[in-house]
């Protein structure tokens, strides 16, 4: 019989304990503070906005520190602390094609206007550990300078728009639904997918995106264009009776191009998938366009192949990493009583089947 | 995209008020000295809260919800009169607060002075920031060039 229990609160104290000191690691080893791991490591605190779904590059190095690297827990942080927050708006939609660009490139246009712009990329490295970064104190390279491209560089594929031989998104208005405010009811406008993957694991959306590649919903897609850079926020202010900037955030935007050989209503043309994530996140952005494109199949009256990426039930529902890991996590958690009943279950069925063999014995 | 575009004096408030919020806490700290006493009245204590910031469906369709920023906002009223409004990105409660400071002491007669001591300072620094970003990425333009083909021999 299970006898409820009450205790461990010296234990979590002292495991705690123990945690912030294994967070510290070696005294004699200075800390880390929040500044340096804004700066220095700034790619993990992008991943760490784009999943906590809150731009604020201080908050997401404090958790990272906070949840020593682990960068799922750190999202957790993020998400528990924003929910403590008031929420006094919406901004009115970013304007990407005035996005002040550090990157910009295209996979299909060589000779885009604005050009192939690589920006503070990884490519073309060789993958080879630099040891000079072991050594501190190591003098910085001093990056070049040039005449910057004046006035807004125009998305690249409004040049295939021109000929109609690409889809045109329908602009609109329409109030997005929001995830974080109503629960996510299926099948899924493309605003809720989009907003569902932006804040998606990035782990799990790169697999998606990698099973199309391979043939699980194959959509053939090219990069049309990528850019990184920073974007004005502007939002109603009710007091004022108009827009004003309230800051400015770093996003990294993905538009593929795709085959696309028509259907009934449409001509042969290509179609787009999208990928718009907080700060710069490209691996993340490229497969959220990807997956953003698999997920249209229905819309453009392609065929069901039964791919995973295919599955909006499937995508949607397992793309956060806090309610995975929640879910996954808490099975460690004390269960003694189910546990409990599962046992006098199994020592019931055996009883029982020990009991109809001696039977079927006599 | 339908953008209501406000009458000059308000265009030049959107101006103001959007330098002030892109303002780093501390520069601003720096030009705009904590307020002579008797202070204005507080209208609105400084608030952390969040925006929801959206996105267009590939980049000119329909908005959707990327996700949220923080944002600090603050209200206040001088002996004057002129109501000051801020709104602006990060958790900087004295940053709402000078730029709620400034934009209504820019509805006074010291505008003048402000936008020499405050504002054109804000504007250089942004610049100086933007322009040095923008001429480090222009020099990883990458230049085509075309080898000599095979037909050309």
């Amino acid at each position: 019989m299970y006898v409820a229990v009450k205790g461990g609160e010296r234990a979590i104290e002292n495991a705690h304990a123990l945690l912030a000191e294994d967070r510290r690691g070696d005294t004699g080893v200075p800390e880390l503070s929040v500044v340096q791991i804004r700066e220095q490591l700034r790619l993990a605190v992008n991943r760490v906005m784009a999943e906590g779904s809150l731009f604020d590059p201080d908050l997401a190095a404090l958790a990272i520190k906070q949840a020593r690297g682990d960068l799922i827990e750190a999202v957790f942080l993020i998400r528990a602390y924003r929910t403590t927050l008031p929420r006094f708006g919406s901004s009115r939609p970013v304007d990407t094609g005035a996005m002040a660009c550090s990157r910009r490139i295209s996979a299909t246009f060589k000779d885009a206007p604005g050009g192939q712009v690589l920006g503070p990329t990884f490519d073309y490295t060789h993958r080879l550990l630099d040891f000079r970064l072991a050594a501190e104190g190591q003098g910085l390279p001093k990056p070049a300078t040039a005449d910057p491209v004046a006035g807004p560089v125009p998305h690249i594929t409004s040049f295939l728009n021109r000929e109609g031989l690409i889809e045109t998104d329908r602009p609109g208005d329409d109030l997005p639904p929001d995830l974080t405010r109503e629960p996510m009811e299926l099948p899924a406008a493309r605003a809720l997918r989009l907003q569902a993957i932006t804040r998606g694991d990035e782990g799990f959306i790169l697999s998606l995106a990698y099973s199309t590649q391979r043939g699980y919903g194959r959509t053939h897609a090219f990069v049309g264009e990528l850019r990184i850079g920073t974007v004005a926020v502007e939002m109603d202010i009710p007091e004022l009776g108009f827009a004003v900037e309230i800051g400015e955030v770093e996003l990294t935007e993905c538009e593929t191009v795709n085959q696309f050989t028509g259907s009934k209503t449409e001509p042969p043309q290509f179609t787009r998938g999208y990928g718009l994530v907080f700060g710069q996140t490209e691996r993340k952005a490229i497969a959220m366009s990807l997956v953003d494109r698999a997920l249209r199949w229905k819309e453009l009256g392609e065929d069901d192949t039964g791919a995973p990426a295919q599955d909006e039930e499937f995508v949607l529902m397992h793309a956060d990493n806090v309610q995975a890991t929640g879910f996954l996590e808490h099975i460690k958690l004390p269960h003694y009583v189910d546990f409990q009943a599962e046992t006098e279950l199994v020592r019931k069925l055996r009883a029982e089947g020990a009991a109809r063999r001696q039977e079927a014995a006599e | 995209m339908t953008v209501s575009v406000p009458p000059p004096d308000l265009q030049d408030r959107r101006t103001w008020m959007g330098l002030l919020a892109r303002a780093r806490p501390e520069r601003l700290a720096e030009l705009v000295p904590d307020e002579p006493d008797p202070g204005p009245v507080i209208l609105r204590q400084p608030e952390i809260g969040t925006v929801m910031v959206q996105g267009r469906i590939g980049a000119a369709g329909s908005p959707f919800n990327l996700g949220e920023m923080t944002v600090t906002r603050c209200s206040l009223r001088l002996e004057s009169g002129a109501v000051g409004h801020a709104h602006v990105q990060g958790r900087s409660k004295d940053h709402a607060r000078r730029a709620a400071l400034v934009d209504a002491l820019m509805q006074t007669g010291r505008a003048a002075q402000l936008r020499r001591d405050v504002l054109e300072p804000l504007l250089r620094d942004e610049a100086g920031r933007r322009l040095a970003r923008a001429g480090k990425a222009a020099a990883t333009k990458v230049e085509f060039f075309t080898l000599v083909r095979g037909e050309d021999r």
